[in-house]
């Protein structure tokens, strides 16, 4: 055990493999850090900024800042809450994003991470943008009203699926979502219904066709319990973190 | 072939085969191949990348990720005539925004829209580096200077008349240098080879030894010594080594590298072999910013004349073994950029976006290799410091900036151009030798500089001061500062890469409570919200364009709160009449701006 490298978080002890990021080894351990666009089955790439947290007194993305030992990393700090809020708000202002009528309600990782955080109000004027469907695929609907830029779906298409199907276009604010098809649809490309890329969306862009409410609403995931203890279970744990602790039970 | 088996498609198919092969059929030269590709068909069709992304094995949904990254490339046609308004805050001080009027008047166009008969297409651009003689502007990637109403109504005319660029008067595309003042770089007239030469006697551990010897700095504006980034990227471990030279020149304000290629490319070749010697690099390249295309071929002809003379090429200087060579690639106009992770992520054919850091570039940079990443000025500098000794070099300038520092003046002031201090010059001695009378502000290192007020005209331009990438904007009392900063924000919005939540949002976020504060709906809360951003902005965003994009406006808030809050429409239900407002001219004929100095800080 006296080899084993550690850091702080929130007073806890968190030890880490090299090679690990802060968010890596903090899941492992059972801590839970608020995060959006880090998957655990893909190499972090820190767009989102949910996960900033304080290490050594300077922010920082915790998905991508590797592990060091004696790092002193705070997270839940109202700080940080704060911070993770107006991100929220921004997202929810970026896009259009109507939860009531989105069939994505319960299951969506924003909304959780909104409910969670306690955000209460909107913060900014939305900005509306105009966002056309695609509804071209026979068993796929594509929302791009919705989209978050997380690139998940485009690193799942790429790394797992080999089909590089998704991708982004334009910079700035006018970056968006595209397919990788001439016509720009996506029934013009290769992807199938058992991708990758079909189950990685946190948010509504990516359905399967006919099968929206297949799943009650107030029956689904984060409807049962709040993101914060369901990204625990997604997690994959360490091995050798030893025995049970609390978080593990889905009691953060 | 994915094309139509008929003339149109063959010729397509011809032409980018061509370009491919001019490009050795590599994807990292990607950018590269874009720009050619529009050059032939005046945009990047369809058909193109479907083409390239079958020849280059990648997918086409990459292509256009690639290319709609950049304000240069286009997906869409935009018109046999591009023509593009530079709109710094320089250029419309000298009128641009009329000027612009006036050529979508009198060729029935909308600004952003393609006109009618697919002729031509007006909008703006970020800064083009021309602050010392706008206004500016680009058609189709060339550099117009000195607009007047006159030059406006001849350009209308030529492209009504559908004249070939080639067959515009020359003096159009002239761009003058305007070297005010002179010091150890501008005067430079060593023979090429010289400072090579210099290097190669010490060897390269030694020459590292020298640059760190001599004190030298970044001059891109961060300032990290150059010596340690040489010596980094030396002892890093790695298959290949190259050698980046930033001529990415984008923040507003600046084109002191722009004279400095079209003056002393040489010298800053020479720089990068040099550097090349110290770490060990075969390969170079210099990035070079979309706005100064017109500089391509003098550039080439700058290296070719250096491979002539046995500067480059192998076996450098009959120095078995030291081969190194050097290409230049074109940018196609995002600021980001200049950024050095993003710079090699363009330069390796992607996005300009920035990485993660660490791991920094000198141990993984262009292609996951060691690469010293460094501004054109400190090419340069690194050349002089060698060939004059590092014990002379330190000798100029101050103890923690050594050498001389190339500064862009532009703005309210009657001799614009770039002047040659050694490090340490005041900016009241700038604002004297420019010839600016009742100075009122000078935005330093441009958008994500400081805003330096007239009582803080002694500071001094230096690292331990006033770090500088070499902007220098003069406003002087008939400016209003709040309107200079909601132009940076709106550049900022503008360059903004849209990585990461923060900045893509926060700088849209800030664009649209400036907008409405100068529309004069704006109230003390929006104040409150441009302060809460700049916090977010501060503190979570992916690179530095996040986290300076609220500079200008934390900034003119310091020093010009009355320019704000002469703006509201309420201060949270107090009279409309603003009595600290009414105290802002007593408070610049003081020159005071303390706490003290204001009303409503005292009363809260």
């Amino acid at each position: 055990m006296t080899d084993t490298q550690t850091f702080q978080l929130d007073g806890a002890t968190v030890p880490f493999e090299p090679g690990q990021t802060v968010m890596q080894a903090a899941l492992a351990a059972g801590q839970y850090i608020p995060h959006l666009c880090y998957h655990p089955e893909f190499k972090p790439h820190g767009s989102c900024k949910l996960c900033t947290v304080k290490a050594n007194g300077h922010t920082t993305a915790s998905c991508t800042m590797p592990a060091e030992a004696g790092l002193n990393v705070e997270s839940n700090v109202e700080e940080m809450n704060s911070l993770r809020r107006t991100l929220v708000q921004m997202l929810f202002a970026e896009g259009n994003h109507f939860c009531p009528s989105c069939e994505k309600s319960g299951d969506c990782k924003l909304q959780a991470l909104g409910y969670d955080l306690e955000v209460h109000t909107a913060g900014f004027r939305h900005l509306y943008p105009d966002r056309p469907l695609d509804a071209s695929h026979p068993d796929i609907l594509l929302d791009f009203n919705r989209c978050i830029l997380c690139e998940l779906c485009v690193r799942a298409s790429s790394e797992v699926d080999g089909k590089n199907v998704f991708a982004l276009s334009g910079r700035g604010i006018a970056k968006h979502l595209i397919v990788n098809a001439e016509s720009g649809l996506l029934k013009d490309t290769n992807i199938a219904l058992t991708d990758k890329a079909m189950q990685v969306c946190p948010v509504g862009v990516i359905l399967k066709k006919r099968v929206g409410f297949s799943v009650p609403i107030g029956e689904r995931r984060y409807d049962q319990r709040p993101i914060s203890a369901q990204a625990l279970d997604d997690a994959p744990r360490q091995s050798d973190a030893g025995g049970s602790c609390a978080a593990c039970e889905g009691n953060p | 072939m994915v094309l139509p088996d008929n003339d149109f498609g063959r010729h397509t198919t011809a032409k980018l085969n061509q370009i491919l092969d001019r490009h050795g059929r590599n994807a990292a030269n990607l950018l590269q191949i874009l720009h050619e590709t529009q050059d032939h068909f005046g945009y990047i069709t369809p058909d193109a990348i479907t083409c390239l992304a079958a020849q280059l094995a990648i997918p086409r949904a990459r292509i256009e990720s690639v290319a709609s990254f950049y304000s240069f490339l286009h997906l869409k046609h935009q018109g046999a005539y591009r023509v593009l308004f530079s709109d710094n805050i320089t250029d419309r001080m000298l009128g641009s925004q009329a000027l612009m009027q006036q050529m979508c008047q009198q060729l029935w166009v909308e600004p952003g829209r393609v006109s009618e008969d697919d002729l031509v297409s007006i909008a703006t651009t970020s800064c083009t580096g021309m602050c010392d003689q706008g206004p500016a502007l680009l058609v189709n990637g060339r550099a117009i200077t000195r607009l007047t109403h006159q030059r406006v109504q001849e350009i209308c005319h030529l492209i009504r008349n559908r004249t070939p660029l080639a067959d515009w008067p020359a003096d159009f595309f002239h761009v003058s240098d305007n070297i005010r003042r002179r010091g150890l770089l501008l005067d430079n007239q060593q023979t090429p080879g010289n400072a090579l030469r210099a290097g190669l006697a010490l060897g390269g551990e030694n020459t590292v030894a020298a640059i760190k010897q001599s004190g030298l700095r970044g001059r891109g504006g961060a300032g990290f010594p150059t010596g340690l980034k040489w010596e980094a990227c030396r002892n890093a471990p790695g298959t290949a080594r190259y050698v980046v030279c930033n001529a990415d020149e984008g923040e507003p304000g600046t084109f002191k590298d722009r004279v400095l290629l079209t003056r002393q490319a040489s010298l800053a070749f020479e720089g990068m072999t040099l550097c090349a010697l110290a770490v060990g690099a075969q390969q170079g390249f210099l990035y070079l910013r979309g706005e100064y295309r017109y500089l391509l071929e003098p550039l080439q002809s700058v290296l070719q004349q250096r491979r002539n003379t046995n500067l480059l090429g192998k076996n450098i200087l009959g120095q078995a073994g030291f081969d190194f060579d050097i290409e230049i690639h074109l940018g196609a106009g995002a600021y980001i950029c200049g950024e050095e992770s993003a710079l090699l992520e363009s330069l390796e054919g992607k996005r300009g976006v920035p990485r993660s850091r660490p791991p920094f570039p000198v141990t993984h940079g262009y292609l996951q290799q060691p690469t010293a990443v460094d501004n054109v000025e400190t090419f340069c500098q690194a050349a002089l410091a060698v060939q004059m000794g590092a014990e002379n070099y330190r000798a100029i300038g101050t103890a923690k900036s050594t050498g001389s520092k190339l500064i862009s003046v532009s703005g309210d002031c009657p001799r614009p151009g770039i002047y040659e201090y050694p490090f340490g010059v005041s900016v009241r001695e700038v604002l004297q030798d420019c010839g600016a009378v009742n100075a009122r502000a000078v935005q330093v290192s441009g958008p994500s500089g400081i805003c330096v007020a007239e009582n803080e005209f002694d500071r001094k331009l230096g690292f331990e001061d006033l770090p500088t990438a070499g902007a220098f904007m003069v406003f002087d009392d008939s400016r209003d500062l709040f309107e200079v900063a909601r132009n940076f924000v709106h550049f900022f919005a503008h360059e903004s890469c849209g990585f990461c939540t923060p900045c893509r949002v926060g700088t849209s976020m800030l664009k649209q409570s400036m907008d409405k504060i100068a529309a004069g709906h704006g109230t003390r809360h929006d104040l409150a919200e441009i302060e809460h951003l700049d916090r977010v902005l501060q503190t979570s965003s992916h690179c530095g364009l996040g986290r300076s994009a609220c500079n200008p406006v934390l900034h003119t808030l310091k020093h010009f709160r009355p320019a704000y809050e002469n703006r509201l429409k309420s201060l949270d239900f107090e009279p409309a009449f603003d009595l600290d407002g009414a105290l802002a001219r007593a408070r610049l004929m003081t020159g005071r701006d303390d706490t003290g100095a204001h009303l409503n800080a005292e009363e809260s």
